[in-house]
């Protein structure tokens, strides 16, 4: 087990300088894009002079690594800076300066949501799917799953999103078609705003872990292990579920990851086909006017989310299997 | 007697690119309780076929198209997948070949072993958890209590095989199919298997099919034996007659293969300069030292074999002569010459005199490659032979291995036979005009017959080519047949070397004694015999731990 837990530091370890690397990866590929927030915020009445004073006023005229370590610095006591924008309007006599983090924290947590419940009934679902798919594989179900799922994740999400609106929200009003949900809601009504966002995104990461699920499987089948199992006269579900489903694990927590990732980091246009407020959303209008402290704020959270889920599938894929918890 | 199991003009067909070809013409067997029968014959003579459809049972893209399979009344080649599946396990059991593959990884070995009773309602979980206990005890598992509670991974292949025949009788079935048990085992384990399986199926009364390429195996397990060739029957009769009095010629050629001996060459003069100079090697994987002090010296135009079991050292000590593992103490000396001790320190010349023939010609050879390529590199990374030089030289090769060139040159190594493979790996290590080569088990995968024309090919070339070999093997009869010199190794020590008449003359070291007198011989007593001679407590893994 003491090997087990030092595999897990190691990782952890390595998670961490990725996500050093990655910082500076965005910090500088967000200095890099062109125009920046006081020509933004100015637009046509820019002069040189009114650009400068708000250049110095947000700091922008200090040096890149200036700025990069300061950024560091405030990241690593969790003072993500503040927002451009907001301090602009504070300038301008507005209700105090919001903190980067004051903004996102609720953003995010309503990702967090709705990236819940789509994995709460996606995951299970896919991987039935899945099992089932390789269990009855080449009968017209299999072909079915596999159909439906290929053409749902190859359909744009708006598309989808359009489509159960359309039968869920228009033609049978069972779910609200707007998800504009907001602190201090009662849960039940949160989810009954969030479901038809959840079952688009549903649909779009079902295919891929069902199909890992179903190739993972049926990927063991030809294994003497599994012809062992067979001949000791066991049913084809407990033969699947019992001895392929165990060894195939790996492959398939890595999907599940690797989608969850997606869920919290690539849902902006779900969000804005159902005015979700969530942190995607926040993140695209950021860039828009070039809101620096936030956008790089966005980006390190999706790095970190990456990192985390792959960390995570990682450990689990090793838990998983016995040569590595139980060595020789 | 009664009549457990009836095959009758039994026909197989296996399916490649859209078509039915015929695996198994038509072949009758009859099995009454309590009898071992055993099936024997080369690699794709459908011993294994016939093994599982005894159950009802083909593999993918394998169908029976014709006769019949009756277990006790029960028809077999209808019965319905509920029928066949309340059958198996139950009063029909299989032992694979491989018990290391054969075990789920994912599942401790008694969680296995109690799915059949549990799942067919024979017994419960406890009940079958303590007979467990009690068969692994009867088959001289050591730690019966715990040895259960393992994953596989934990146990040895000896030791699985034995478990996974406890797993089969874990139901206490009518009838068990054997598929080549121990084929994969050492000689000192596969003793211990071969008594435990003998046993158990005595005690219980079970019938048994026992599949098998070794003859002086199955002399000791089978009533009687059935011989076959390319999916039909050669004859059969029972144990003793079989033996003694084999009608048909290629029974009697099976029998013959083991007689192949090539005659000792004579020592070398006293003051020659060996080929290959091993001296006093230490090496280590990791921290752990896996060998300890070997020596060996190897002589132009002799052949070295190293024998032992797996875990031995013999491997290593081949991947330090060719630098893959430079070891931590101790030199190797070509012609006399010390050799930096790391591959990528020697020179393209050092490198070139010392090549290697691997086990599995399968995984040695690059599949997307044509033979032509394959040999061709080393020609030309060697030799520096370009265009249509180097293709006269690979057709050479070729002509060397008896392969036709114009046939086999554009040819990919799917569409080879195992022992053509193994040639093919031969050529590629001539092409670089070696002194030396390290043969690593390079029979140990092939039928007898195949092996015996690789072995005459070696035989064929070392003296036309002056070579000497290193041949890494477990195999006491290759190393009769074509070895000059035996070094036997025991956990990565020498314990005994010298010229072949000599090692295999009496007296001999206690650990080279076990392991020449753990070799079957064709005469059916023979395990009786030894069993008799080395106490039943004392056979296989427990006389290695003694010494």
């Amino acid at each position: 087990m003491s090997s087990l837990l030092r595999i897990i530091l190691q990782r952890l370890g390595l998670g961490l300088v990725t996500l050093f690397v990655v910082s500076i990866v965005i910090f500088v590929a967000v200095n890099l894009l062109p125009g920046d927030f006081a020509e933004a915020i100015l637009g046509q009445g820019a002069t040189p002079e009114s650009v400068a004073k708000i250049r110095e006023d947000l700091g922008l005229d200090q040096p890149l690594i200036v700025r990069y370590f300061e950024w560091l610095m405030g990241m690593l006591t969790f003072d993500l800076g503040t927002s451009f924008a907001q301090l602009n309007f504070a300038n301008f006599g507005g209700a105090g300066s919001v903190t980067v983090a004051e903004q996102i924290a609720p953003r995010l947590s309503n990702t967090m949501f709705l990236a819940t419940v789509t994995a709460c009934i996606a995951v299970p679902l896919a991987v039935t799917l899945g099992i089932l798919a390789a269990l009855y594989r080449n009968t017209a179900f299999d072909k079915a799953a596999n159909m439906f799922t290929l053409s749902s994740i190859s359909s744009p999400e708006f598309f989808m999103a359009y489509i159960l609106i359309l039968f869920l929200a228009v033609l049978n009003p069972i779910f609200p078609s707007l998800s504009n949900i907001f602190d201090g809601m009662p849960f039940s009504e949160r989810l009954e705003k969030s479901m038809l966002p959840a079952l688009t995104l549903t649909l779009v990461v079902t295919a891929h872990m069902m199909r890992m699920t179903r190739a993972a499987i049926i990927n063991l089948l030809a294994s003497p292990y599994i012809e062992m199992a067979r001949l000791k006269g066991l049913s084809p579900m407990r033969v699947i579920v019992k001895h392929a489903l165990p060894n195939a694990l790996a492959p398939i927590i890595n999907v599940i990851a690797l989608n969850l990732a997606y869920l919290i980091t690539g849902v902006v246009v779900v969000e804005v086909v159902f005015v979700y407020p969530g942190i995607g959303q926040l993140f695209v209008d950021s860039v828009k006017i070039r809101d620096i402290p936030v956008v790089q704020a966005c980006c390190l959270i999706f790095a970190a989310a990456y990192i985390l889920l792959n960390l995570t599938a990682d450990i689990l894929s090793i838990v998983s299997n016995p040569r590595l918890r139980h060595p020789k | 007697m009664s009549r457990l199991l009836t095959i009758k003009g039994l026909k197989i067909e296996g399916r490649s690119d859209e078509t039915w070809n015929p695996i198994i013409n038509g072949v009758d067997l009859e099995l009454n309780k309590g009898e071992v029968l055993g099936l024997i014959g080369e690699s794709g003579a459908g011993k294994s076929t016939i093994g599982l459809a005894a159950m009802g049972y083909t593999r993918d893209g394998v169908r029976i198209s014709d006769g019949t399979v009756e277990f006790d009344g029960i028809d077999l080649v209808n019965a319905s997948a509920a029928t066949k599946r309340s059958l198996f396990g139950k009063r029909i059991a299989y032992v694979a070949q491989s018990a290391a593959a054969s075990f789920n990884p994912a599942h401790k070995l008694i969680d296995q072993h109690t799915e059949a009773p549990v799942q067919h309602g024979v017994s419960n979980r406890s009940a079958s958890v303590e007979d467990g206990i009690e068969l692994y005890r009867k088959l001289r598992l050591p730690n019966p209590d715990e040895i259960g509670f393992r994953y596989p991974h934990q146990v040895s292949g000896g030791q699985l095989q034995r478990a996974m025949t406890a797993m089969a009788m874990s139901c206490r079935p009518d009838l068990i199919i054997f598929d080549e048990p121990t084929t994969a085992l050492d000689v000192t384990t596969q003793i211990e298997v071969l008594a435990a399986i003998r046993e158990i199926v005595e005690e219980f009364d079970t019938a048994a099919i026992y599949i098998t390429h070794d003859l002086a195996v199955v002399a000791q397990m089978a009533d009687k034996i059935k011989v076959l060739l390319r999916g039909d029957e050669v004859e059969e009769a029972d144990t003793r007659t079989m033996l003694s009095a084999p009608k048909e010629d290629y029974t009697k050629s099976l029998w013959a293969v083991r007689e192949f001996q090539r005659p000792q060459q004579p020592p070398p003069p006293d003051d020659a300069v060996p080929v290959v100079s091993v001296r006093n090697i230490t090496a280590a994987y990791g921290t752990t030292d896996v060998l300890h002090d070997v020596s060996f010296d190897i002589h132009a135009g002799r052949t070295v074999a190293v024998v032992g079991e797996s875990g031995s050292g013999k491997s290593t000590t081949a991947r330090c002569i060719t630098g893959l593992l430079p070891p931590r103490m101790g030199e190797i000396a070509f012609d006399g010459e010390v050799l930096p001790a790391d591959y990528r320190k020697r020179t393209k010349d050092q490198l070139r005199q010392a090549q290697m023939i691997y086990q599995m010609a399968d995984t040695a050879l690059n599949p997307r490659k044509t033979i032509g390529e394959i040999i061709g590199r080393p020609v030309q990374f060697y030799g520096g032979l370009r265009g249509a030089k180097k293709r006269e030289r690979v057709n050479e090769l070729l002509d060397q291995i008896e392969l036709e060139p114009s046939q086999y040159y554009n040819r990919l190594p799917s569409e080879l036979s195992g022992g053509q493979k193994q040639r093919i790996g031969i050529a590629r290590a001539l092409a670089a005009e070696p002194k030396f080569i390290i043969c690593d088990e390079v029979t140990s995968a092939l039928d007898q017959l195949v092996a015996e024309g690789i072995l005459r090919l070696l035989a064929d070339l070392q003296d036309t080519l002056g070579l000497s070999y290193m041949f890494i093997t477990h195999d006491l009869a290759t190393v009769k047949s074509i070895a000059d010199e035996v070094v036997v190794m025991k956990d990565g020590k020498v314990v005994e070397q010298g010229p072949k008449t000599e090692m295999f003359t009496p007296p001999h070291h206690a650990y080279t004694d076990l392991l020449l007198s753990s070799v079957p011989e064709m005469d059916p007593d023979w395990l009786t015999d030894l069993l008799k001679e080395r106490g039943v407590e004392n056979i296989g893994d427990a006389a290695v731990d003694k010494m």
